[in-house]
């Protein structure tokens, strides 16, 4: 109960510290809801030039995309944060947080309240709507779950993600934005039928890493659409178990870090 | 001892022009230094350029392989070398993680930039220039190795081709920095200039051409982002210089548009840094 009362006391203070400086954060909430209707605008841009991009139609298209932001919308509002700890471990202010009574990872997402980004959940949802609406699903009790476990599943996934390549500045500080090139890069890849990418790329971002089942595969499941890369059909309700391995690898890599932590001191 | 002294840098009345130049090129060094500096941040940051640069080539290949071989006029050739180009050019340009003048206003750093006998937006400009050819030697090429492994690139066939292209990157940078000493300098007026600089990071990519092609937007569009807004001018102009995208004729006409709005953007920094020496009240006590 103490706990819990020392994190709400966290959080509003982050939230003093936010309405003093009302016209930013304005500008802040605005420029997110903004970006994640980019995010999908872009597909919509792409396929104005080609009809039928990778074997699907811009429908098609449009309902992986919108899997991938409402999952990504969602693991970003929870954990996006985390992807400040390279700055915090730069700075050894993550000493002040480790030598609270408190958890860690949830210390660290309360640093930097996302109240910002809450509009955008309701942005990442409603493209969601979108996705279903312009698809004829022939619903089944099967995809009537699957349309629910998909985006949460993805936003577990790329919450993982999220952790993972934060994780990585325990052990290499400057590790800076490689992390990105997993998180941004990883929702990027999930925003198109896979199909368009080729190779190696795709065999270690799709199959190896998993962002193959996180837009990808489910749509298929939902659309009731044969693979043409040759997963069987059902592969689209592994998601979640796929999600869920993921966040288990995230949750020991985190740990082993912060126990490899040592402050920068001088 | 009139003149300059091997160490520190001395201006004399009589020889302003060249103290100015010395002081200039003394700045662009630092710039270059301090960013040379970072090296493991110079390898994680071409990591993540080559990553999307995979990423975004695959995707404009598959819309041009899916209208017929071409997408907005470009072949795939010129469509993965505008890519992958773009992705070098991106740090180069540095759109995005400049921050500095923000902090510095917000803790009140400012103040001692100010107290300098250069004025503040030659100054930063300046060390901008070297953290630029900092860039170029570094960050441009890996990516553009990266790409030309995996898929056929244009070569230039005109010679005007690449001196145009070298003077669009200047322009770049110049007009690059120009829109953040903006963004950075909401702060100013609203201290923590957070939200400008996330609207410029997403704003940024998408209307500069990072993301896709601009000529891949309805055509009045495209125009209308062209003659408006710097934006353009950061990537899309120097991309389409590079793989001849028009004629030569249309493409030094870009390279005009891009150096005017270059003028503009150094001349609308100063004029809203003379305005904040107003009004300025630094922080702290």
């Amino acid at each position: 109960m103490g706990e819990l009362r020392a994190y709400a006391a966290l959080m509003a203070g982050q939230f003093r510290a936010m309405a003093s400086y009302r016209a930013s954060f304005v500008v802040e909430l605005v420029s997110n809801v903004g970006g994640t209707a980019l995010d999908v605008g872009t597909v919509f841009v792409l396929f104005r030039a080609g009809r039928v991009v990778g074997g699907f139609t811009l429908a098609e298209a449009i309902l992986m995309a919108s899997i991938t932001a409402a999952g990504f919308v969602l693991a970003d509002f929870a954990v996006g944060n985390v992807d400040r700890l390279t700055t915090y471990v730069r700075a050894g202010t993550l000493d002040a947080v480790l030598v609270r009574p408190l958890g860690v990872l949830p210390q660290l997402l309360l640093m930097d309240l996302p109240v910002r980004k809450a509009l955008r959940v309701a942005i990442g949802v409603g493209m969601l709507g979108l996705g279903i609406r312009l698809n004829h699903i022939h619903w089944t009790p099967g995809r009537g779950l699957l349309i629910v476990v998909a985006p949460v599943a993805a936003a577990v996934f790329f919450g993982a993600i999220f952790v993972l390549s934060a994780s990585l500045s325990f052990w290499w500080v400057d590790s800076g934005e490689i992390g990105n090139g997993f998180t941004y890069g990883g929702r990027d890849f999930t925003s198109y039928p896979i199909t368009v990418y080729g190779g190696w790329f795709r065999a270690i971002f799709a199959y190896a890493l998993g962002f193959g089942f996180v837009a990808y595969q489910p749509a298929l499941a939902l659309l009731g659409r044969a693979d043409p890369l040759g997963v069987p059909a059902r592969a689209g309700y592994l998601s979640p178990l796929v999600a869920l391995l993921v966040a288990a690898i995230a949750a020991v890599v985190w740990r082993a870090g912060v126990r490899h932590y040592r402050s920068t001191g001088s | 001892m009139d003149g300059i002294g091997a160490s520190v840098l001395t201006i004399s009345p009589g020889r302003l022009f060249r103290g100015s130049v010395t002081t200039f090129g003394a700045l662009m060094w630092s710039g270059f230094r301090r960013y040379a500096t970072y090296r493991q941040a110079t390898l994680a940051g071409t990591f993540t350029n080559i990553v999307f640069g995979f990423l975004r080539c695959y995707v404009l290949l598959a819309v041009a392989a899916a209208s017929g071989g071409h997408a907005a006029g470009y072949n795939p050739r010129q469509l993965a070398t505008f890519v992958w180009v773009g992705q070098g050019l991106l740090s180069v340009v540095g759109m995005w993680g400049w921050t500095d003048l923000a902090d510095r206003i917000r803790s009140g750093d400012v103040a001692a930039d100010l107290l300098r006998p250069v004025p503040l937006v030659t100054a930063y400009l300046a060390v901008d220039l070297g953290r630029a050819l900092y860039g170029m030697l570094t960050r441009f090429l890996p990516p553009l190795l990266a790409g030309a492994l995996v898929f056929p690139l244009w070569a230039p066939a005109r010679w005007q081709t690449v001196p145009l292209f070298a003077l669009s990157i200047l322009l770049a940078v110049i007009g690059g920095f120009g829109c953040r000493f903006l963004v950075n300098a909401s702060a100013y007026w609203l201290q923590d200039a957070r939200g400008p600089l996330i609207l410029w990071t997403l704003g940024s990519g998408v209307l500069a051409g990072l993301y896709f092609p601009l000529r891949l937007l309805p055509h009045g569009f495209a125009v209308t982002l062209w003659l408006a807004t710097p934006l353009p001018g950061l990537l899309q102009t120097p991309l389409d210089v590079l793989v001849e995208r028009d004629r030569p004729a249309m493409q030094v006409g870009l390279v005009g548009l891009q150096a005017v709005w270059a003028v503009v953007m150094l001349a609308l920094g100063s004029l809203v840094q003379r305005r904040a020496e107003r009004k300025l009240v630094v922080q702290g006590g």
